[in-house]
């Protein structure tokens, strides 16, 4: 069956949420257009990235009802966007919001807060303490959201691949440099080949949503993607520049493509969790768990 | 000196242009301007951030100032003339001479480097005070024309050449930077001529550096991006001597990089933790 999804690569303005949320409804109202049963914003969509001590001024809660009144805009439509997030205890958190027809159907924490070299996102925001997927209904069953820095880690893709997602989310904040290097980690071509082998190895499919736009010194890249569940690319957004990315993904073809590449299903999750107890105890300097493995 | 050891930076001119184009767009429209001001020196570097601005805010939005001083050399103001000429942007020339004699007569002693560079400082510091008023009388922001080498190097003088609103060229070394001159379509003579502060007659920047621009930029690109030791870049066939004196220079000339240190006295001080980006709500003139 084909999902249609909408990846909106906006540049969202620093510090305003008033004319962000205008933005996003001017977006939603595109991707509706054109048939979107997903639309995925950017990291941060709804304050911009550069935020530093403005992150109390524009921290809104999950249930703010502003986020349910962008997506009440577009009934049936599932709603991924980014923002700052208050909570109940007033911790103020980088997230994302999945919402459809004004409910919040997931919220993700962004887990990894880059905080070295020229990000120093740790300063002003609190980590997450949880990778989840979200049940979204059929075609796509699962949905699992990530934030920009936390598809580094490729503990977080998989551990949403194996807990069931079809599709992984991420909604990125990507700043340019060294443009033209294919060296380092910095590079554009590093993003796509992290995001190429995730979809691989996973047999998942991937949306990722980067901004656009400038903020103090900073360019982000956009080039947005929606990759299927074999890693080929279904469509690519330009670099630099607004767009609406709308691709539509095959959801009929994942049956086939776990069973000629079983990879999840091979997986051994707990020789994982067995090896990851070992390395957590010899790392703290505790007694390593009796190995029950192998005799 | 091993080229494949110790390269230099490579660079993607048409994607760079493209960064530096909206970064200067964003900076008019974060501030609420649409007019800038480059001060124009015939050199590379003041031509490039030239031929930037008249792309990001279009020539008739663009004065390039031209301030030579009595010995300037006129080859540097045909240049300039060049760049005007090519880009159609306004222009205007003041002399600084009658500005910085009165000053220049008080420095006075037995003739040594320290005193070229102190009256190359009069000089540097008289033109910001020029671009300054002129940006206010434009109603315009000042377009820095400094680059990645010369600031590490501390090459330049704080509060003069180094003065700016934005500095569009600041993370692009010399040789990156002609690069991108090249594919901007900045004059061939003003390509190939030997880069000169122009502070006094026969000035080099690379005679008074000491080593040639790709030279520096190779030790540079090899320290500061690749974090190399002194060590590596000695087995890699850098110069341990040119290494040596580069690290040296970019250390003593940390400060220049930096805002100067605040006294802490308060539970929240400027620029150590009451911490903003430059614009926001509010920020923009006329908001």
């Amino acid at each position: 069956m084909e999902y249609r999804i909408g990846l909106a690569q906006c540049a969202p303005r620093l510090g305003e949420v008033g004319a962000n949320l205008e933005l996003a409804w001017g977006w939603l109202r595109r991707a509706a257009g054109e048939g979107a049963q997903l639309t995925v914003f950017p990291e941060l969509a709804l304050t911009g990235y550069l935020l530093a001590d403005l992150v109390p001024d524009v921290a809104m809660r999950a249930d703010d009802e502003r986020l349910a009144a962008l997506s009440r805009e577009v009934p049936g439509m599932l709603v991924a966007i980014g923002f700052v997030e208050e909570t109940d205890a007033h911790r103020f958190c980088n997230s994302a919001a999945l919402l459809r027809d004004g409910q919040l159907i997931g919220l993700h924490r962004k887990v990894y807060l880059p905080t070295y070299g020229m990000f120093d996102e740790g300063r002003f925001t609190r980590p997450g303490d949880q990778i989840r997927t979200h049940a979204v209904g059929e075609p796509v069953g699962r949905i699992g959201l990530s934030i920009c820095e936390d598809f580094w880690h490729a503990s977080l893709p998989m551990l949403q691949a194996h807990d069931g997602a079809g599709l992984l989310v991420n909604l990125a904040a990507g700043p340019a440099r060294a443009p033209g290097s294919s060296a380092g980690l910095a590079a554009i071509a590093g993003w796509h080949k992290m995001q190429d082998t995730y979809a691989l190895l996973g047999t998942v499919a991937i949306a990722f949503c980067n901004r656009v736009g400038n903020e103090e010194g900073l360019t982000f890249w956009g080039g947005s993607r929606l990759l299927a569940a074999d890693g080929s690319t279904i469509a690519q957004a330009p670099l630099y520049e607004e767009a609406l990315l709308v691709g539509a993904l095959e959801t009929g073809d994942l049956r086939m493509q776990r069973y000629s590449l079983p990879l999840l299903a091979d997986e051994r999750l707990e020789l994982v969790r067995r090896e990851m107890d070992r390395i957590l105890a010899e790392r703290a300097g505790l007694p390593v768990p009796a190995d029950e493995g192998e005799a | 000196m091993s080229e494949r050891a110790a390269p230099l930076p490579e660079i993607d001119a048409e994607q760079v242009i493209g960064i530096i184009v909206a970064f200067i767009r964003a900076q008019l429209e974060q501030t609420g301007f649409s007019r800038l001001v480059v001060g124009l020196s015939g050199g590379v570097d003041s031509a490039t951030v030239a031929y930037l601005a008249a792309r990001a805010a279009g020539p008739d939005n663009l004065l390039a100032v031209l301030m030579p001083y009595r010995t300037s050399s006129p080859d540097s103001e045909t240049d300039a003339h060049r760049v005007v000429a090519a880009l159609g942007c306004r222009s205007e020339r003041i002399d600084i001479t009658p500005m910085v004699e009165p000053m220049l007569a008080l420095i006075t002693g037995e003739e040594t480097l320290a005193l070229q560079v102190r009256r190359g400082n009069v000089m540097a510091r008289q033109r910001m005070i020029v671009l300054y008023d002129r940006s206010a009388a434009f109603d315009a922001l000042v377009a820095g024309t400094g680059n990645k080498t010369e600031a590490l190097l501390g090459y330049g003088t704080l509060y003069g050449d180094m003065a700016s609103a934005f500095a569009p060229i600041g993370d692009l070394y010399k040789s990156q930077l002609r690069a991108v001159a090249g594919a901007l379509g900045v004059p061939q003579e003003i390509l190939v001529k030997p880069p000169s502060a122009d502070l006094w007659p026969g000035q080099t920047d690379e005679g008074e550096l000491g080593a040639t621009y790709d030279d520096l930029d190779r030790v540079l690109f090899a320290l500061v991006d690749r974090r190399w030791t002194t060590e590596r870049c000695a087995a890699a066939g850098l110069d341990p001597a040119l290494v040596a004196w580069v690290a040296q220079r970019v250390a003593r000339n940390e400060f220049k990089r930096q805002l100067p240190p605040v006294a802490k006295l308060s539970l929240r001080t400027p620029g150590i933790d009451h911490l903003y980006p430059r614009r926001r709500p509010g920020s923009q003139r006329g908001s």
